[in-house]
C-alpha cells in the first residue's frame, strides 16, 4: 500500500465549494475524501489520502464558535473509533490567507481536533490574520501568502509540516516556515553570552548589522482614550468598515483589498435606505445590508436619539471603507487621515461598526 | 483604524460581530453586535422590533463611550 497518511481536512463553505456567502451559515458537514485543496495535495503528496473533508460555514463558526467546535468534535468522533488502520493521522485546515474568519475557525479547530484526539494539526495563514495572534502559541500555523495565489505554497508548506510531525523530526520555525510558538530551546553554543552579547554590542557601536537572539515581542496596543464627559453635547461621527457607500459606489471602494475611504455627507439625511445607499462589501452575504443599509450603519435611530438629545450632534459626513482582505497596514493609513478629518471637525466621539 | 483614531484622542467605541478579532487586533470599547452580515439588525424580527434592537445597541454604544476604562473592555 502506497498510502500512509490519512488526513482529515477542514475548510470553508468557499474552499468546500459549496458556495459563497449565501452559504457562510452552512453547519459542519462531513464529506468522504478531497475537495478544492485536498484535491491538490493529493496530488502533490501521494503519499497523503484524504480520508474525509468537514465544511462548516465561516458565519456558523464565527458567531456560535464554542457550540459550533462541539458539533465539530462530535462529527469527527466516529472518525477515531474506525479500526487501527482506518484512523485518520492528521488534520489540516485551510489555508486560511488573510481571511479573518476562516483564521479564526482553521486556529480552533486545530487546537481542539489536536487537544481532544491527541493528533498532530496543521493550518496556513498569513502573518497579519488576525487569528495568528489568538493560536500561534497553541496551533501550528505555516506562513501563507495573504491571498489565494499563495495556495500551492501554502499546502505543500502544511503537508512538510505534517509529515515531519508524524515521522517525529525536529521542527524549527525560520527553517520550516511556521509562525514561531514564542518557545525558548536549549541548545549549546561555542560562545557565552556574555561574549554573545559584547560581540553583538562591538557590531552595534561599528554600525555593523546583527540579529538579536531575543526579538522584543511587538504589542501595538493603545491607551483606551478618556470617556466622553458631556454626551449631550458631544458631536459624534460613524465610520465603517462594512462597506455603506452610496448608491452606485461613487469611489469605486474594492469589494475586497480596499485601497481607498470614502467621506459621504450626511445632510438632508435622517436614514439610510436601500434606495440611497448599498453595501461595496464583498466579504458577506449583501442582501440584508443592501435592503436596509441601517443595519450595517445605523442612520435612522441616531437620528433619533440625536433629537432625544443622547448625543449633542451628528457630525455632517461618515467615512466608510470595505474591511475584507484589507491589509494591516492600510487600514492603519486609512485611521490616521480619518482620525486627522476629525479632529479638524471637532469630533468627540466615534462609534466605528463593522461586519 | 479604531487604534488610528484612539490614538489621535478621540474615544471610539469598536460595534462588531466578531469579538475575537476586534480583541487581538486590540479595540479599546467594544460593543458585540448581532450577526455578521446585519449587525445593527435581524432581518427575521418585525421592522418596529429590529429598529428597538438596534437603538439599544446604539444607546449601548453611547454609554460604553462615555464610560471610563482602563483596559480593553466588552460591554
Amino acid at each position: 500500500m502506497s498510502t500512509k497518511y490519512r488526513v482529515i481536512y477542514c475548510l470553508n463553505q468557499f474552499f468546500g465549494g459549496l458556495g459563497g456567502e449565501d452559504k457562510a451559515y452552512q453547519p459542519p458537514q462531513l464529506f468522504d475524501g478531497a475537495r478544492g485543496p485536498g484535491i491538490l495535495l493529493e496530488k502533490l503528496f501521494p503519499d497523503i489520502q484524504i480520508a474525509a473533508t468537514l465544511i462548516v460555514g465561516d458565519n456558523y463558526f464565527a458567531e456560535k464558535t464554542e457550540a459550533a467546535l462541539r458539533e465539530i468534535l462530535g462529527v469527527l468522533t466516529p472518525l477515531f473509533e474506525a479500526q487501527d488502520d482506518d484512523k485518520p493521522h492528521v488534520l489540516l485546515a485551510g489555508p486560511a490567507f488573510n481571511a479573518g474568519r476562516y483564521g479564526l475557525t482553521c486556529g480552533a479547530i486545530c487546537r481542539a481536533v489536536r487537544e481532544c484526539f491527541a493528533i498532530p494539526t496543521v493550518t496556513a495563514m498569513y502573518p497579519q490574520n488576525p487569528a495568528v495572534e489568538e493560536y500561534k502559541k497553541d496551533v501550528l500555523i505555516a506562513r501563507a501568502g495573504e491571498d489565494v495565489m499563495g495556495m500551492e505554497e501554502a499546502v505543500r508548506s502544511m503537508a512538510v509540516l505534517a509529515i515531519k510531525q508524524l515521522q517525529g523530526e525536529e521542527l524549527l520555525p525560520d527553517r520550516d516556515g511556521y509562525i514561531p510558538h514564542g518557545q525558548r530551546k536549549n541548545y549549546f553554543a561555542e560562545k557565552t553570552g556574555a561574549v554573545r552579547a559584547v560581540d553583538m554590542l562591538l557590531q552595534k557601536l561599528a554600525g555593523e548589522p546583527f540579529v538579536t537572539e531575543y526579538p522584543m515581542p511587538v504589542f501595538d496596543r493603545v491607551q483606551p482614550a478618556p470617556p466622553v464627559r458631556d454626551m449631550a453635547g458631544a458631536r459624534l461621527a460613524r465610520v465603517t468598515s462594512g462597506g455603506i457607500v452610496p448608491r452606485g459606489n461613487p469611489d469605486k471602494i474594492e469589494a475586497a483589498s480596499a485601497s481607498r475611504f470614502g467621506v459621504y455627507s450626511l445632510q438632508g439625511l435622517s436614514a439610510f435606505s436601500g434606495e440611497t445607499h448599498q453595501t461595496a462589501h464583498g466579504g458577506y452575504d449583501p442582501t440584508f445590508a443592501n435592503a436596509d443599509p441601517n443595519r450595517v450603519l445605523p442612520l435612522d435611530v441616531v437620528r433619533e436619539l440625536e433629537s432625544e438629545g443622547a448625543f449633542g450632534s451628528l457630525h455632517g459626513s461618515y467615512y466608510a471603507t470595505v474591511g475584507n482582505g484589507t491589509s494591516v497596514a492600510n487600514a492603519e493609513k486609512y485611521g490616521c487621515e480619518i482620525a486627522k478629518l476629525l479632529l479638524a471637525d471637532g469630533v468627540q466621539a466615534v462609534i466605528l461598526t463593522s461586519t | 483604524m479604531s487604534k488610528q483614531i484612539e490614538r489621535a484622542g478621540i474615544p471610539v467605541v469598536h460595534a462588531c460581530s466578531i469579538v475575537p478579532i476586534s480583541k487581538t487586533v486590540g479595540a479599546n470599547r467594544i460593543v458585540p453586535t448581532i450577526a455578521i452580515p446585519h449587525p445593527f439588525g435581524d432581518p427575521d424580527k418585525s421592522p418596529e422590533q429590529e429598529k428597538k434592537m438596534r437603538k439599544e445597541l446604539v444607546q449601548k454604544a453611547l454609554r460604553a463611550l462615555a464610560t471610563p476604562i482602563d483596559q480593553q473592555t466588552v460591554f
